[in-house]
């Protein structure tokens, strides 16, 4: 049987969200999730010296959505954009002290949010082409659900 | 979760606890009266001897009460079930099974609980065929398109008595002629309305009715399925002969014995504990929808006395439900994907008409005996800025 419930560390970044709001003109954006299915983050980031300088974050979604969006903020800031391109799903997951199974694929998008944020700044300097930017799974228009 | 409120030593409950739907606590006088079940005065109702003997009365006791508060025929109708999921899966796989070939149609609304929903699609892998009554956008089930979609093959119908996602009360009069006119059975799922509003199965002209103990304030684990004289089904369960062969095993006496007196204490209080709900509700719905962009799920009339259920814009229910258990103590439900353990949104408010995004932003509030006026504007505070807080981190 799928434990429902959340963990401590969960409940205290959902209540006690770090990082939450918008940077005006960011340096990086990143979208991902869908309302049809309950979850959706963005991510805005300021670059300075390759380094994750300040990360906001806002989202629409359950507890998990808004305690990964949170971990995954506090988990960036000050890392250079190879660390915090490094950092995973699963990872969040795991400093989060676990996730329910059943939220683990539809809410645990702060990692691909990241990662859209960083891309998009990489093509902003010319770092990457736009097409090289493609989406990660669960980025916009993937279908709802568990894997 | 880490905060839980529970009754407290008083009876007291710590909190503000709004779902009585989900759980209700066992009133101290159904538990006084069924405990000594559990030790004094055990004893299986199949056996001989006056152990036994007086199990049986215990039992054959507590299927009057039961029969009484649903104005049934005679307590011979009342057949005991471990629980409403039981009794719909009784009440939908042994019609199916004694009239397989008169017929192979079910027909059931669009909202019924997912316990008569799923053992009807169970039965449609089996050659079985399931329709479902489209329903208004308050929950009313479409008596015209129900009277279209019956026919000689309807081996059986299902309409609940009231919903307990959204509140709306079916006009159930209305739909047993429907059904009663072609010669056809009709099931109603009453697990949400029994001992909150009047049913009376005579009255209302219900062949098979469903209701179970824990919503009357018995304890979890009992139910029972009101089986009209003359009715035939099968049984979908084998064993011992208990409930004429209907729900087989040793009876859980002390469940059932608290069922019957929570039924009879249900039957003499239902008419004041209703109206005192019915103020709460009001008080709550009114100020609720003081909120920016919140909005009344179900009938604003038809409803029933302690069901508040609403939806806000740009934020997700399981989040709402979450801030009130840890911020305020406070425990309401909701119908959003992301609280179930299957992540599907409830059928109940997309068959309503909401989309997806809208359905996720719901919450559902149950009332019962130990809310009080006096809380309607700590409720109101409490859920503004639970909601205020939400949609401050919104991305909507």
């Amino acid at each position: 049987m799928a434990q429902i419930g959340y963990s401590k560390k969960v409940m205290e970044h959902f209540m006690n969200p770090r990082n939450v709001g918008v940077i005006e003109n960011p340096d990086g954006y990143g979208k991902v999730g869908n309302p049809v299915c309950g979850d959706l983050m963005e991510i805005f980031i300021k670059v300075k010296d390759d380094r994750i300088d300040d990360i906001k974050f806002r989202t629409f979604g359950c507890g998990s959505a808004i305690a990964v969006s949170s971990m995954v903020t506090e988990m960036a800031k000050g890392k250079t954009l190879d660390e915090a391109m490094k950092i995973t799903r699963k990872d969040v997951a795991d400093e989060l002290e676990g996730l329910p199974p059943q939220k683990m694929h539809c809410s645990n998008l702060g990692a691909d949010a990241l990662h859209a944020a960083i891309k998009d700044y990489w093509v902003k300097i010319g770092k990457i082409k736009p097409e090289e930017a493609k989406p990660e799974a669960g980025e916009e228009g993937e279908a709802c659900g568990t894997e | 979760m880490q905060t839980r409120s529970s009754p407290s030593e008083s009876g007291v409950m710590c909190g503000i606890y709004l779902d009585y739907q989900s759980a209700s606590p066992v009133d101290p006088r159904v538990l006084e009266f069924a405990e000594r079940y559990l030790t004094k005065e055990f004893g299986n109702p199949s056996a001989l001897h006056s152990r036994g003997l007086a199990a049986e009365a215990a039992l054959e006791e507590a299927r009057t009460k039961v029969a009484e508060l649903i104005g049934a025929e005679g307590p011979e109708t009342i057949v005991f079930t471990a629980g409403s999921t039981e009794a719909n899966n009784l009440a939908i796989r042994g019609m199916a099974k004694r009239n397989s070939a008169k017929g192979r149609k079910l027909l059931a609304s669009s909202i019924e609980h997912i316990s008569v929903l799923n053992p009807m699609k169970d039965l449609t892998k089996g050659g079985f065929e399931l329709s479902l009554v489209p329903v208004d956008k308050t929950g009313l089930v479409d008596l015209a398109a129900l009277e279209g979609m019956l026919s000689k093959e309807t081996i059986l119908t299902s309409v609940m008595y009231a919903n307990s996602e959204i509140g709306t009360i079916q006009p159930i009069r209305e739909v047993s002629d429907l059904v009663h006119g072609k010669g056809l059975f009709l099931h109603v799922d009453a697990t949400a309305a029994c001992g909150k509003i009047p049913v009376d199965v005579q009255k209302d002209g219900i062949d098979l009715l469903t209701l179970s103990s824990n919503d009357l304030y018995g304890p979890q684990g009992a139910g029972a399925l009101h089986v009209k004289p003359g009715v035939r089904i099968q049984p979908v369960l084998f064993g011992g002969g208990q409930e004429r062969g209907l729900f087989p095993g040793t009876e859980d006496l002390f469940a059932l014995a608290g069922f019957g007196e929570a039924a009879r204490l249900a039957k003499l209080e239902m008419a004041d504990e209703s109206q005192r709900l019915s103020a709460i509700r009001d008080g709550l719905i009114k100020e609720i929808l003081k909120i920016d962009e919140a909005y009344l799920t179900g009938h604003s009339k038809k409803r029933l006395p302690g069901h508040a259920s609403f939806r806000f814009s740009r934020i997700e229910g399981e989040s709402i439900l979450l801030t009130l258990d840890a911020m305020f103590n406070i425990q309401v439900s909701t119908g959003s994907a992301c609280s179930s353990r299957t992540l599907e949104p409830s059928h109940v408010l997309l068959a309503i008409g909401l989309k997806h995004e809208e359905a996720h932003g719901s919450m559902v509030m149950t009332l019962g005996k130990h809310n009080r006026p006096d809380q309607i504007p700590i409720i109101a505070r409490a859920v503004d800025q639970a909601v205020q807080r939400l949609r401050a981190i919104s991305a909507l």
